[in-house]
């Protein structure tokens, strides 16, 4: 296969990839990209953590050390499917404070702090350009892989610097805000993670079945290899386990494909396991390929390269091409987003900073500033590139592509500490976190980096061998003298041990300021939906001078059409909305998607006259959280009230309307009961009238009739008198002192008409208390009490008992007859007027008995009762309590 | 007053679904400790039984981290 044909697929493919980018921003913009916002999508997206190097180098490094190999896709596993726990809290802040890389996440949390910004931009890009050095090296080498000796071009890796920095700047600096999603690049890296997952499998499909036989026959190529046994050195095992998924979450490309590209929180739970499984099935033809190289090339070939050579060696050119395009694919897409993420980082944290502080006071009034942000962002993704492309030179190509990338791996996991402590833990300060980062950085670079450049670089082999002007104890790879431990377990050891301290004492020991306090309670609270603390205090700003400087950041349009919706959102008309500290926050947070938190909120600042949040703002938001949990609580004591009262109220107004009933039945019954005797009266007295016809036989009777019903006229009347005397409460009781036995006695020889048979059981000696009342009211209820117990009592036997009780406090005469009782529904109105509950026996009653009984107790301090389930019908006479004890 | 407290108990699919977050919880902890697990014996071992027991944990992570996310999408609702 010619060289020439490999450019030209290889230019076709990267034509290829510009069209898909430009058919998808199309897309997107018609609004038709539902399907690139799917998690597959996003799933695919994540697989730039497989670069040129996982692409070549896991073979190479399956070839070296066996299974170590994998290592490097089980720490991602287990990031990725311990998700609920990291990314989704990641994932959740990234989204809410509108972050634009892992340093505005850095800068964010500790309190939009410019210095940790750049702290982190600075410790990217040197971990980073490593790793671009690395693309560009795999796929140089994968170049020269197809080409005769002498034929390789040595500027392949600046072509390849230079097409993907047009590709990049093309696709990644469209627009500003980089929290809208890049379609293009997104929907190319997931065509290339395609790509490059294809062609792995498709050799090693090859490997396995067209080779080795089989995947029996491959297992037992594995068995009889030189990589037969397994040889884990453990803690290599460990280190390099934690490492990777360390360095999956820190990596600044990873974080923009996690988190800054993320459009749906719930793509996490898809990508949670389809990652892993895309790894699973990148990595199960690596070890086949490793050993089935080993043995069919000769001895010197670069194991890095099994995967393009040993096709070519079976002379296989079409699967060779599809195997470069997989590595070519997979150098590329990491090298995009890579440049793309750090160009973000450059541009937010060092270049508008600086550009800032030269503009000094009038910055409101200059011209655009995304002209100058984008220009940055350009500038820098060619820098990057630039950077990659000089240290590959310089380095030139020295040492495994592995290795390499392992060093970037540390160098970004110093960022871990100062992450993962300002995600979970409020008291994580800045001073801790700078400390931190700088420490890790600072040993990093002593242990792994400088020593990495080989004996030509800053260390010399007589430096690694005696530590700098001789100082043994200071020797980069065996730190405070302890030898033997492997570079890299080494390296991770001393530089996150001595971060992770710094971090943590720096915390300790200093106190935030109250912005760091306020971000540290919002990151840490993030999944509880906890209201925010605002950020800013109230301030004097013109709305006018924000609207000119957020103009010149978001463009006319967007500036206005924000403005507009929050007047709109305060009921105002027109462009200008009062500058409140919500406004404030909503318009930081907006301008934070475009330019990083910590120069939004400078840039806000400057405006306001650094008018930020006080720590007695901080204190006055929780006093006004407390204040209105207080009034809730006041508010809902005064409705618990309110409802008492309404239902006082209608208790009140039923009882109202039953007196009117009861009023109007009282009314009509007494009209009844005076007419009926006034009825007979009236037809008696009209026959004595016709004197003539009269016996006197009839006269008698007549005028005895007459007699009886004036007689129960009086009665009516008497009783009606007496209630109502007693009802006014005008009654003139005559108290003195007497004897319960008397009482009773005159009750019942008041009663004892001679023509009854109803027996009367007394104990007399229990009645023998002295009482201290009206005696004769008392002997009137008795004898009403004993009288009805003789009308309506309907024993075969009438018996009536007469018992006398009490409990030390009180004393009460109870009237128990042997009758059938008071039904349970009676019981309640027997004690009111007219309440006759059988007519045919109450001949002679007006029903008023036991309503006059209870008042006239209610006047002696008494009470009258009725005492259910006796047997019979009984009632309870309580005897006034403090006459009794006065006498 | 005070503040709106979480209740202790309750009803059935809010506890199904709290348990499952436990799962979801756990199993990065299970994923560390088989990933760990060959540290102890795989110095002697060979690379094809490394590989049996690698990748056959893997796939059960996978099919476990499934099932997890799956119900877990099923049964939206508390989150914390």
């Amino acid at each position: 296969m010619s060289f020439n044909l490999l450019l030209a697929v290889c230019l076709g493919y990267a034509c290829l990839l510009f069209i898909v980018a430009f058919a998808a921003e199309k897309r997107a913009k018609a609004g038709r990209s539902a399907w690139l916002r799917s998690p597959w999508v996003y799933t695919l997206s994540l697989s730039i953590y497989c670069t040129g190097w996982t692409f070549y180098g896991a073979v190479g490094n399956a070839a070296r050390s066996g299974l170590e190999f994998m290592t490097i896709y089980l720490g991602p596993t287990l990031v990725m499917i311990g998700w609920w726990v990291l990314l989704r809290r990641l994932v959740r802040i990234g989204r809410s404070e509108r972050l634009t890389s892992i340093a505005d996440l850095i800068s964010s949390r500790y309190g939009k702090s410019t210095l940790m910004g750049v702290l982190v931009t600075v410790l990217a890009v040197v971990g980073t350009t490593p790793y671009i050095a690395l693309q560009l090296q795999s796929v140089t080498l994968a170049f020269d892989a197809f080409a005769l000796p002498g034929e390789g071009n040595p500027l392949t890796a600046f072509w390849v610097a230079a097409g993907l920095a047009l590709f990049a700047v093309i696709f990644g600096t469209r627009n500003l805000d980089v929290n809208e999603r890049h379609h293009g690049v997104v929907i190319a890296i997931a065509v290339e993670a395609v790509v490059k997952l294809v062609a792995l499998c498709a050799v090693g499909v090859f490997v396995v079945w067209g080779v080795a036989g089989g995947p029996g026959e491959a297992m037992r190529g594995i068995a009889e290899s030189s990589a037969a046994n397994w040889d884990m050195r453990p803690e290599r095992w460990l280190t390099m386990t934690f490492l990777a998924g360390a360095a999956f979450l820190c990596l600044p490309r990873m974080f923009h494909v996690l988190v800054v590209e993320n459009s749906d929180e719930s793509h996490l739970a898809t990508a949670s396991w389809a990652f892993p499984a895309y790894l699973f099935l990148i990595s199960l033809f690596v070890l086949p390929i490793a050993v089935v190289g080993l043995s069919v090339m000769p001895a010197d070939a670069n194991p890095d390269l099994f995967v393009l050579t040993v096709p070519l060696q079976f002379e296989q050119g079409g699967l060779a091409m599809l195997s470069f395009l997989g590595g070519f694919s997979a150098a590329t897409s990491m090298v995009i987003v890579a440049s793309l993420a750090l160009s973000t980082m450059v541009s937010n944290h060092i270049v508008l900073p600086i550009w800032l502080s030269t503009q000094g006071e009038g910055a409101k009034l200059s011209g655009d500033v995304r002209g100058i942000v984008l220009l940055a962002r350009r500038i820098s993704i060619a820098g990057v590139l630039a950077l990659g492309y000089i240290y590959y030179r310089v380095s030139g190509g020295g040492s495994a592509l592995a290795a390499m990338g392992l060093i970037a791996f540390v160098g970004v996991t110093q960022v871990l500490p100062a992450l993962l402590g300002g995600l979970f833990w409020r008291g994580a300060t800045r001073v801790g976190a700078a400390l931190g980062v700088s420490i890790g950085f600072a040993v990093w670079a002593y242990t792994l980096f400088l020593p990495s450049l080989g004996p030509d670089g800053l260390f010399t082999a007589r430096v690694l061998a005696e530590g700098p002007f001789g100082i043994g104890w200071l020797k980069p790879q065996a730190l405070f003298g302890i030898e033997g431990i492997d570079p890299l377990v080494h390296a991770v050891f001393w530089s996150l041990s001595l971060n992770t301290i710094a971090f943590l004492a720096g915390s300790l020991l200093t106190f935030p300021q109250p912005l760091e306090r306020l971000q540290g309670a919002t990151f840490a609270n993030i999944l509880r939906h906890a209201e925010g603390a605002r950020g800013w205090g109230e301030s004097h700003v013109d709305a006018e001078d924000l609207l000119v400087m957020t103009q010149r950041i978001l463009g006319a349009n967007e500036a206005q059409a924000l403005f507009m919706q929050a007047a709109r959102g305060q009921n105002k008309s027109g462009y200008l909305p009062d500058v409140t500290p919500e406004f404030l926050e909503q318009l930081e947070r907006e301008l934070a998607g475009h330019v990083g938190s910590a120069t939004a909120h400078a840039m806000i600042s400057q405006l306001t006259g650094g008018v930020t949040v006080s720590v007695e703002d901080l204190m006055r938001v929780a006093g006004e959280t407390q204040q209105m949990l207080e009034e809730q609580s006041q508010l809902q004591l005064k409705s618990e009230e309110l409802q008492r009262t309404a239902r006082q109220l209608r208790e009140a107004n039923a009882k109202l309307t039953q007196l009117s009933v009861q009023k109007d039945a009282f009314l009509s019954q007494i009209s009844h009961e005076l007419r009926t005797p006034m009825t007979s009266i009236r037809a008696f007295s009209e026959i004595l009238k016709d004197e003539g016809n009269v016996t006197a036989d009839e006269r008698r009777r007549c005028s005895t009739i007459i007699h009886d019903e004036t007689l129960r006229l009086t009665r009516l009347l008497d009783d009606l008198l007496d209630l109502s005397v007693l009802e006014n409460g005008n009654v003139s009781l005559n108290v003195r002192p007497d004897r319960l036995s008397d009482v009773i006695g005159r009750a019942v020889l008041a009663v004892d008409t001679g023509d009854t048979q109803m027996r009367i059981n007394r104990k007399v000696d229990q009645e023998d208390i002295p009482i201290n009342t009206d005696s004769d009211r008392l002997a009137q209820v008795f004898i009403n009490v004993i009288s009805n117990a003789k009308k309506y009592c309907d024993a075969d036997a009438p018996e009536l008992e007469i018992r006398v009780g009490g409990d030390g406090e009180r004393s009460w005469v109870d009237f128990i007859d042997n009758g059938q009782g008071i039904s349970k529904e009676n019981q309640a109105l027997i004690f009111e007027k007219f309440a006759r509950l059988t007519d045919q026996r109450a001949a002679g009653s007006a029903g008023l008995g036991l309503a006059i009984c209870r008042e006239i107790m209610q006047r002696l301090g008494g009470a009258i009762d009725y005492l259910p389930g006796q047997g019979g019908a009984a009632f309870r006479v309580q005897l006034p309590q403090e006459k009794r004890q006065a006498a | 007053m005070r503040p709106p407290e979480r209740t202790i108990f309750v009803e059935r699919r809010t506890y199904r679904r709290r348990r499952l977050i436990d799962a979801a919880r756990l199993l990065p902890v299970f994923g560390v400790s088989i990933f760990a697990f060959p540290v102890l014996w795989a110095r002697e071992s060979s690379t094809t039984s490394g590989v049996a027991y690698l990748f056959g944990a893997w796939l059960v992570l996978i099919v476990l981290a499934f099932v997890i996310a799956r119900r877990l999408r099923q049964s939206e609702g508390d989150d914390v």
